[in-house]
C-alpha cells in the first residue's frame, strides 16, 4: 500500500479522534499546539501513538519545523 | 504583542492556579531549618517531606565543619572554570574518590547535576548518532539531547522491548546509538527494569548512559544505586548523578570506565564555559561520601521508612506509583483537587511537592513526597494521618480494600 500525505494526514486526524479531549473540527491544516491545545509532552505522546501505527520513526528533531497534521504527514512521507 | 505574548498561556494556567491555591506551589519559602526533616514555613514548624535530601545530610555536622574549614582555607568561590582556574586539589580529590566509589576509572564533577546530564548527553550524541531516550526522563536529558543535534528516538517508558523495537525498526543505520535511562523516576519515584535494558544494549551493540540522580546511596549493597542492585554495572558505559539529593549538597558528576574520558573536559560546555563549584561545597560533598560509605545503616532505615509509609498510603486507599522508593507519589486526578489538597496538607504541617503536568508523566497531577533516613516513624505516621485527614477535608476520594 502507497500511503500518500492526504492518507498520513487521515490516519493522524482518526489517531487525534481517539482522544476525546481534542476538538471535532481539525483539518490537515490544523495547528497542533495553537489549535488542539497540546503541550510539549502531549505532542510526544501523541508522535510516539502515531509511529506505532504507521510503523515509523520520527526523530524529535524533525518535530521542530512540524506546525499542522499535514506538515508532519509530510516529514513521516519522507521518512518512509 | 510584544516579547512575553508567547507566555500567554503559561500566565493564564498560573493565574488559574493562583485563583485556587491559597499558597504558591511554586513559590514555598523555607525560613529557617530546625533539622534535616523540619523547617519553618510560613511562621510554622512544618515538616519537610519535600526536600530530596533522601539521607538528612544536608544538615550533616561533618559536612558543615568540613565546609567551614575549606572555607576559611580556600575562600568561597573558585572564580573561574575547571578547564581555567577553577580545579583546586579538592576537585581532584572529589573525583577520585568518586570513581574509586563506583569501581570506575575516571570522573568528572559539574557544577551542578543539570549540567552533568546536560553536558554528557549533548557532548557524547553527536550530529550522526542516534540518543533513545525514555519518555520520562528527566528534562536535563531531553535539554542535553537538543544541544547534542543527534537523531533522538523516544522509546515508551520502562519498556525494553519498545526500545529494541523502535531500534530495530531504523535498520542497518550507520550512526552510534546512545541509550539513556534513569535508575529511579523522579515523578512517580519508579524503579528501571535494568537488567531487561542491559539486554537490548548488548543485543544492538549500543552504549548505555543511567542517571543515577534518585537511586545514589539508596540502592544497591553499598548505595551505588540500581546498576549495582541488578548486578549489571559492567554494561553500564556511564553513570551521571547529582550531589543534591543523598549527599546534601549541590553539583554533579559522570563516572566511566571509558579510557578517553579526559578529552570530554575539553569540550564538554556545560562542564567548560562555567564556574566550578566553590572549595566549601566540594569540601561538603566529600564528606558526605564517606558517611554514605560508612554508614549502610542510613540506606536501610531510609527504605524501611519509604515502605511504611507507601504500605500506609496503600492501605488507606490512595493511588500510589508502582514501586516503593525514596520518592512516593498519589496520584490524584485534576489540578483543582490536587492544589486543595496540597494546601491542606501544607496547613496541617507539612510540606510536600506538587508537581503538574507537564512535568508530570501522564497529564495527572502528584503529590510527590521525598523520603528520608532522617524522618523518625511518628514523623512517618504523623504524614499518613496528615494525607488522610486531607482527603477528607477537600473531598479525595479513598478506595477502600
Amino acid at each position: 500500500m502507497t500511503e500518500t500525505i492526504e492518507s498520513v494526514s487521515q490516519t493522524i486526524i482518526e489517531t487525534l479522534m481517539e482522544n476525546p479531549k481534542v476538538p471535532r473540527n481539525i483539518t490537515p491544516d490544523s495547528k497542533i499546539i495553537e489549535d488542539l491545545e497540546f503541550d510539549s509532552l502531549a505532542v510526544m505522546n501523541f508522535v510516539m501513538e502515531i509511529e506505532d501505527k504507521l510503523d515509523v520513526s520520527v526523530p524529535l528533531d524533525r518535530l521542530t519545523d512540524v506546525r499542522t497534521i499535514r506538515d508532519l504527514a509530510e516529514a513521516i512521507i519522507s521518512l518512509k | 504583542m510584544d516579547i512575553f505574548t508567547k507566555f500567554k498561556t503559561l500566565e493564564t494556567a498560573f493565574a488559574h492556579l493562583s485563583s485556587i491555591s491559597e499558597h504558591n506551589p511554586f513559590g514555598t519559602t523555607i525560613e529557617k531549618m530546625i533539622s534535616a526533616t523540619i523547617g519553618i514555613i510560613n511562621g510554622k514548624e512544618t515538616l519537610l517531606f519535600g526536600t530530596n535530601n533522601y539521607l538528612g545530610l544536608s544538615q550533616s555536622d561533618a559536612a558543615r565543619h568540613a565546609a567551614a574549614d575549606a572555607a576559611m582555607q580556600y575562600g568561597v568561590g573558585t572564580t573561574g572554570s575547571r578547564i581555567a582556574n577553577g580545579t583546586y586539589s579538592l576537585h581532584q580529590e572529589l573525583e577520585q574518590d568518586l570513581a574509586k566509589f563506583f569501581n570506575r576509572r575516571s570522573c568528572m564533577v559539574f557544577s551542578t547535576g543539570y549540567q552533568a546530564t546536560l553536558g554528557m548527553v549533548s557532548t557524547l550524541a553527536g550530529k550522526d548518532d542516534y540518543l533513545f531516550l525514555d519518555a520520562d526522563c528527566h528534562a536535563s536529558i531531553y535539554d542535553g539531547s537538543r544541544m547534542s543535534q543527534a537523531q533522538i528516538i523516544r522509546f515508551r517508558h520502562n519498556d525494553a522491548d519498545d526500545l529494541r523495537k523502535r531500534m530495530r525498526r531504523l535498520g542497518d543505520i550507520p550512526g552510534i546509538k546512545l541509550v539513556v535511562v534513569e535508575g529511579v523516576y523522579s515523578m512517580f519515584g519508579d524503579v528501571i527494569p535494568l537488567k531487561e535494558f542491559a539486554q537490548v544494549k548488548r543485543e544492538e551493540n549500543a552504549y548505555l548512559m543511567i542517571d543515577e540522580a534518585h537511586s545514589f546511596g539508596i540502592f544497591g549493597e553499598h548505595g551505588r544505586g540500581i546498576a549495582e542492585r541488578d548486578q549489571v554495572e559492567a554494561d553500564i558505559d556511564f553513570t551521571v548523578g547529582t550531589f543534591s539529593k543523598s549527599l546534601g549538597t549541590v553539583g554533579g558528576y559522570c563516572v566511566s570506565d571509558h579510557p578517553q574520558m579526559d578529552l570530554l573536559r575539553l569540550c564538554t560546555r556545560p562542564y567548560m564555559f562555567t564556574a566550578s563549584l566553590p572549595p566549601e561545597v566540594i569540601a561538603a560533598t566529600k564528606a558526605n561520601l564517606e558517611i554514605i560509605k560508612n554508614h549502610p545503616e542510613l540506606m536501610h532505615k531510609l527504605m524501611d521508612n519509604a515502605s511504611r509509609f507507601y504500605h500506609a498510603l496503600q492501605s488507606a486507599g490512595f493511588l500510589t506509583g508502582p514501586d516503593i522508593s525514596s520518592v512516593i507519589s498519589v496520584i490524584l486526578e485534576d489540578l483543582v483537587q490536587a492544589s486543595r489538597f496540597w494546601n491542606r496538607v501544607l496547613e496541617l504541617g507539612a510540606y510536600i511537592n506538587l508537581s503538574l503536568p507537564p512535568a508530570t508523566p501522564d497529564s495527572r497531577p502528584l503529590l510527590r513526597a521525598s523520603i528520608a533516613a532522617a524522618h523518625t516513624t511518628e514523623q512517618i505516621d504523623k504524614l499518613v494521618q496528615i494525607y488522610i485527614q486531607a482527603a477528607q477535608d477537600v473531598g479525595v476520594p479513598l478506595k477502600k480494600n
